[in-house]
C-alpha cells in the first residue's frame, strides 16, 4: 500500500490495482468549513487531470481534480450527509471514491508524502 | 397658582452606563420586529371589502378550499414592517459602499425625478409605437451614446443585468460560429483564472468548454501561458476577459490578446463590469473587443443598493453585429422610431430573442440621465476620480495592509491577508469594519490572491469620507496585524451578531415553519 499526492492537493492510496482517491489536510486546512462535497456516480470515467468532484467550503467551491485515469467503483455517501469529515479527516474517513486504474504508469508523476511535505512548506 | 420656574432637568445625571436588555427587544429607537407571518394572522385582515353578491364562480370547481395561510395585516403594520427592517439595512444613502466590482455609486436624485415622469413610468411595453414615440427615442439616443462611449457599431439594449449580457454576447459569438459552419469544432473558450464566475459559468451555459489561463506575478493575464493555450488553434472559439480586470489592474498586453485571439479565428468578449474605471478614457473598441456588456447599473448609477433592477446592453463589432438579439430601435427616414421584432429583413441572421419585450425602460432613462448630467468631460472626471479615490485608499492603507500587486491600482484597491497574525482572518476584518459602521469591502474575491480584501470607493466619495473610513479601516489593520482576539467576535454592535455560516450551509433551514405546527408535530 503505498500513498501518492498530486500538486493539486489530492492524495490516492494505492492498494493493487484499486486506489482511493480524496483531499489532503492542506487543502481542506486552506478551503475551511467544508459544507458539501459533489461526488461522481459509480462508474463514471475519468483521466487524469479531469475534475471529476466538487469541494464548496463557507469561503469557495473547488474543483477536485483526478490523480489519474480509471473509473469509479465506489464512492463515499458518508460525505453527502457529514461534509465536515473533510475537515476532521481529510487523509482518513474523508475519502471521496475508490478507482480501478487504467494505467498504473501513471503513478510515476506524482509525489510521495515526503516530497508533497516539502512542496506544502515551499507555497 | 404659581408658575413652576424649575423646568426640566436638562443635563444627564451622573450614572455609570448599566447592561440594558429591554422587554420590548427594541434597542432605543431601533425598533425590534419579528416576521410578517408573525406579526399577522389569517384571522385578522386589514382591509374591509363587502363580499361579491351575486357573481357566479368562474373557476369551475378548482377554488381553494384550504386557507392560504397568509398574514392579514394593516397598511400601518406592514408600512412599519419595511420600515423597521430598512433601518436595519445598509445602503449607500447611508454611507460609504467599499464593494469591489459592484460599483456602489451614489445615484443621482435626478435620475429618479427622469424615471418618474409618466411618459416614461406610465407606459406599456404593448403600446401602439406611435405613441410611445417618446421613449423609443430615448431608447435610441441611450444606444448613441453607448456605442459612442464604446466606440463600438452595435448595440443589443434588451439584456437585464450583467450576466444576461454575458450571455447575449456569448449567444452572438455561438452564432457567428454557426454562420461560419465552425460551432461543432471550435468549443474552447479562454478564461483568466481572476475572472467573475459568471464568465465560465456562461460559457458552459452556451455550450462551451472553459480553458482556464494563469495570472502571472503582477496579476495581469500570463501571455506565456495563454500563447501556450493557443499552440492549437482551430478549436478556440474566443476569450472572455475582464478590463481593468478584477484585481484591480489595467490588463496591459490587451492588444496582443485582442490580436493572437483574432489570430486563431476567435472572438473576444469583454465583461464590463468595471467600465467605470475608463468610461470616457478608453474605448474597448479601440482595444480589439468583439462584444462587451455594459452595466447600466454600475457605470451610469442605480447601484443594486439603489433597490432597482439591473440593465446590461451588450455592445457588439463589425464582426458580431449582425447576430445581435432583437428587438431593436431603428429611425426611419421620416423620423419614426420603430422596433424591429422579427429575425427577418435586417435581422436575418440575429441569433432571436432574450427577453419578452425591450429591456429596463427605468435603468434607461436613469443611465441617459446620468450621461447627459455629467456630459463629455464629466464621464472621462468619473473615471479619473474613481481610480484617484482607489489609489488614494490604497496609498493611505499599504503601510498597515499588504497591497496584492506592486503600483498603481485601477478603480479598486486590492490587499492580501498577508499583514494578519496568525488565527485573525479577512473575515474578521470585514465583520469588525460593520462595528465602524461600514458595509464590508468585497471578501476572498479574486480567487488568485490570499485572503484577498476588495475595495471600490467610487467617484462618489469626497476625501473627507474616504479618511473617515481609511480611519477606521486602519485601526482594524493594526488590530488584526497584532493578533487582537477580539476581532474574531465582531461584530459585537450589528443588530445581528456573527452568524454560523458553516451551520447554515450545512444544515440549511429554507423553510419557515409556523410556531404553533411545530407544536402539533411535537404532540
Amino acid at each position: 500500500m503505498t500513498i501518492y499526492f498530486t500538486k493539486d492537493h489530492e492524495w490516492i492510496r494505492v492498494e493493487g490495482d484499486t486506489g482511493t482517491v480524496g483531499i489532503t489536510a492542506y487543502a481542506a486546512g486552506q478551503l475551511g468549513d467544508v459544507v458539501y462535497v459533489e461526488l461522481p456516480e459509480t462508474g463514471a470515467k475519468f483521466s487524469k487531470g479531469d475534475d471529476f468532484a466538487v469541494v464548496e467550503s463557507v469561503k469557495a467551491a473547488s474543483d477536485v481534480y483526478a490523480p489519474v485515469s480509471g473509473s469509479v467503483v465506489e464512492v463515499n455517501g458518508a460525505l453527502a450527509d457529514a461534509p465536515e469529515t473533510v475537515n476532521a479527516a481529510a487523509e482518513g474517513d474523508a475519502w471521496f471514491v475508490r478507482v480501478k486504474l487504467a494505467d498504473r504508469a501513471e503513478l510515476s508523476g506524482l509525489m510521495d508524502q515526503a516530497a508533497y511535505e516539502a512542496f506544502c512548506e515551499g507555497l | 397658582m404659581s408658575m413652576n420656574t424649575q423646568g426640566r432637568p436638562t443635563a444627564p445625571a451622573a450614572i455609570s452606563t448599566p447592561t440594558i436588555e429591554t422587554v420590548s427587544g427594541s434597542r432605543g429607537l431601533l425598533q425590534h420586529e419579528d416576521l410578517l407571518f408573525e406579526i399577522g394572522t389569517s384571522e385578522t385582515t386589514g382591509v374591509d371589502l363587502p363580499k361579491p353578491k351575486g357573481l357566479k364562480s368562474r373557476l369551475g370547481g378548482v377554488t381553494r378550499k384550504v386557507d392560504t395561510g397568509l398574514p392579514g395585516l394593516s397598511e400601518p403594520q406592514a408600512v412599519r414592517h419595511y420600515m423597521r427592517l430598512s433601518q436595519k439595512n445598509y445602503a449607500i444613502d447611508l454611507g460609504l459602499f467599499p464593494l469591489g466590482s459592484c460599483t456602489m455609486k451614489h445615484n443621482p436624485r435626478l435620475n429618479e425625478k427622469m424615471a418618474r415622469l409618466p411618459g416614461f413610468a406610465d407606459i406599456h411595453p404593448l403600446q401602439p409605437q406611435a405613441t410611445v414615440q417618446g421613449a423609443l427615442q430615448l431608447i435610441d439616443e441611450l444606444a448613441t451614446w453607448l456605442k459612442t462611449l464604446t466606440g463600438m457599431p452595435s448595440v443589443a439594449m434588451s439584456p437585464k443585468a450583467g450576466a444576461h449580457g454575458e450571455l447575449c454576447g456569448m449567444l452572438a459569438i455561438r452564432q457567428a460560429l454557426i454562420a461560419r459552419g465552425e460551432s461543432e469544432t471550435r468549443k474552447r473558450v479562454l478564461v483568466p483564472e481572476s475572472a467573475h464566475g459568471t464568465n465560465p459559468a456562461t460559457a458552459v451555459q452556451c455550450g462551451f468548454i472553459v480553458d482556464e489561463i494563469k495570472a502571472n506575478k503582477r496579476g495581469r493575464v500570463d501571455m506565456d501561458d495563454l500563447k501556450s493555450k493557443l499552440v492549437r488553434t482551430d478549436d478556440i472559439a474566443g476569450i472572455m476577459l475582464t478590463n481593468p480586470n478584477t484585481c484591480g489592474l489595467f490588463e496591459t498586453d490587451i492588444k496582443a490578446i485582442a490580436d493572437l485571439i483574432h489570430a486563431a479565428g476567435g472572438y473576444f468578449y469583454c465583461d464590463g463590469a468595471n467600465f467605470n474605471a475608463i468610461v470616457g478614457r478608453v474605448r474597448p473598441g479601440d482595444l480589439g473587443v468583439d462584444a462587451m456588456h455594459i452595466n447600466l447599473h454600475k457605470t451610469f448609477s442605480t447601484p443594486h443598493g439603489g433597490g432597482g433592477p439591473g440593465s446590461g446592453p451588450t455592445v457588439f463589432s463589425e464582426a458580431l453585429a449582425p447576430f445581435a438579439p432583437v428587438p431593436f430601435v431603428v429611425k426611419d427616414e421620416d423620423g419614426f422610431y420603430r422596433l424591429v421584432e422579427q429575425t427577418e429583413g435586417a435581422a436575418k441572421d440575429s441569433f432571436g430573442r432574450m427577453v419578452a419585450f425591450h429591456g429596463q425602460m427605468g435603468m434607461f432613462v436613469r443611465a441617459l440621465t446620468y450621461m447627459l448630467s455629467h456630459g463629455a468631460d464629466g464621464l472621462k472626471q468619473v473615471a479619473e476620480d474613481a481610480v484617484l479615490n482607489a489609489n488614494y485608499i490604497q496609498a493611505r492603507l499599504k503601510h498597515v495592509m499588504t497591497p496584492a500587486f506592486e503600483g498603481f491600482c485601477m478603480h479598486e484597491a486590492l490587499f492580501s491577508d498577508a499583514f494578519t497574525a496568525d488565527g485573525i482572518e479577512t473575515i474578521d476584518i470585514a465583520k469588525a469594519l460593520i462595528d465602524e459602521g461600514y458595509h464590508p469591502m468585497t471578501m476572498y474575491f479574486p480567487l488568485v490572491v490570499h485572503g484577498a480584501m476588495l475595495i471600490e470607493p467610487t467617484e462618489t466619495e469626497s476625501k473627507a469620507e474616504l479618511d473617515r473610513f481609511c480611519d477606521a479601516l486602519e485601526s482594524i489593520a493594526r488590530r488584526a496585524a497584532q493578533g487582537d482576539d477580539t476581532l474574531r467576535g465582531a461584530p459585537y454592535l450589528a443588530p445581528a451578531k456573527r452568524l454560523d455560516e458553516t451551520r447554515a450551509a450545512r444544515k440549511p433551514v429554507l423553510k419557515w415553519t409556523a410556531p404553533s405546527s411545530e407544536r402539533v408535530a411535537a404532540e
